[in-house]
């Protein structure tokens, strides 16, 4: 059955206010510690940045989904 | 907040609003949303060759998400994203070299924009036109809304796809998820090939172009067809992204950051499609194309592009 739409949105609002404060924690450690390890790879080693940048673009897919997905399981927005 | 590697300062939470957006766009349309995405970084003063790759990156993970969620609906159709791999990465591979040769010209951000400009506005016409004209004949059937198993879907503009059917050029596949007993394997290829040129070439997954294409020259149904979509993305947009990488076209913090937003987005996207029939989706479609061309014809006009 569907959760009511007041507690449905009141899930949705917590969800996104943990999801934010995960995702500035987050940026804030990458930008500080890969954000020059990354620059010198794309202008020294052109090859490798490409194998770096797409292996962090589909681990952080996998990684937001399992998050959000904890996030609503926990708010239970959705089933597990 | 400086970004070391295309040595821009872009605020972020303007890029995961933009990520936001796209996604819920995305994963509803299944297209990748560089018709949006494309315009949204070049107004911030990106170089068109980053634009193009960065937004390639950061689709792939935008993608990912979306396409689990249209799995779980039952919207991809594995036997069809297998073929159209292959003409999606040879087409892809085709666009690449095509913007390096424009980079050496120094004309890339006039062709990459125009280019863009005359096949936003075609798609957004048509898909509006057609959509519509269903609408007002009444095929707008419901039995696609919220069904689990294979979908239908209903066009005013079937012949076209009839004819690609009746083509018995070998060798031939049945789609049985949609419904389609016999096509040329020539056909998905030469409609992934196409849609490959314009994603190496213009950016993005293409799915403004291949999405359309499934549906009205493949006879797709409109909820596989996005599914599907989003799926054959992920293996192109892929590779385009490698590729872009190795050539200096990718920042991909602004990427990562963008996709934060687009995780939540792509989610809610693509499960609204449980509540939308194929024509509807299309009409709601046929808008976004047309608002990324007047975005770009307004830079190019201004001459505010770098």
């Amino acid at each position: 059955m569907p959760a009511p739409p007041k507690r449905t949105l009141l899930g949705f609002a917590i969800e996104l206010a943990i999801y934010a404060a995960l995702i500035a924690a987050y940026f804030f450690l990458v930008l500080r510690f890969l954000g020059d390890w990354l620059r010198s790879l794309f202008i020294e080693h052109r090859d490798l940045y490409a194998a770096v940048a797409i292996s962090l673009m589909i681990g952080q897919a996998v990684a937001l989904e399992l998050v959000t997905n904890i996030l609503a399981t926990f708010l239970r927005l959705r089933k597990p | 907040m400086f970004f070391p590697i295309s040595g821009l300062h872009l605020d972020p939470i303007y890029l995961i609003c933009v990520g936001f957006v796209i996604g819920c766009l995305g994963g509803f349309f299944g297209v990748g949303g560089s018709f949006l995405t494309g315009p949204a970084l070049f107004v911030t003063g990106m170089p068109m060759h980053f634009v193009v790759g960065t937004d390639l990156a950061h689709i792939v993970g935008k993608s990912i998400v979306a396409a689990r969620t249209h799995r779980a609906l039952g919207n991809i159709d594995l036997r069809l994203a297998g073929v159209m791999v292959v003409g999606t990465i040879v087409g892809s591979e085709t666009g690449v070299q095509a913007i390096e040769l424009l980079k050496k010209t120094a004309h890339v951000d006039l062709v990459v924009g125009i280019v863009s400009i005359v096949v936003f506005s075609f798609i957004a016409l048509f898909s509006a036109f057609e959509s519509w004209l269903t609408l007002r004949a009444g095929k707008d059937s419901k039995s696609d809304v919220g069904n689990p198993g294979p979908k239908q879907d209903a066009m005013v503009f079937d012949s076209v796809s009839k004819f690609i059917h009746g083509l018995r050029i070998p060798p031939c596949m049945s789609l049985p998820h949609s419904g389609i007993e016999s096509i040329s394997v020539w056909a998905i290829l030469t409609v992934s090939f196409v849609g490959g040129i314009f994603s190496g070439f213009l950016g993005g997954g293409a799915g403004y172009i291949r999405m359309p294409s499934m549906v009205y020259v493949l006879g797709i149904p409109t909820h596989i067809a996005v599914g599907t979509d989003l799926f054959e993305i992920i293996i192109s947009a892929g590779y385009g992204t490698v590729r872009h990488a190795m050539q200096g076209n990718v920042d991909i913090l602004v990427a990562l950051m963008m996709q934060t937003g687009a995780a939540v987005g792509a989610q809610i996207g693509a499960n609204m499609t449980q509540y939308f029939s194929g024509p509807r989706i299309r009409l709601a479609f046929a808008p976004l194309p047309m608002l990324g061309a007047i975005a770009i014809a307004y830079k190019l006009i201004t001459g505010n592009h770098q």
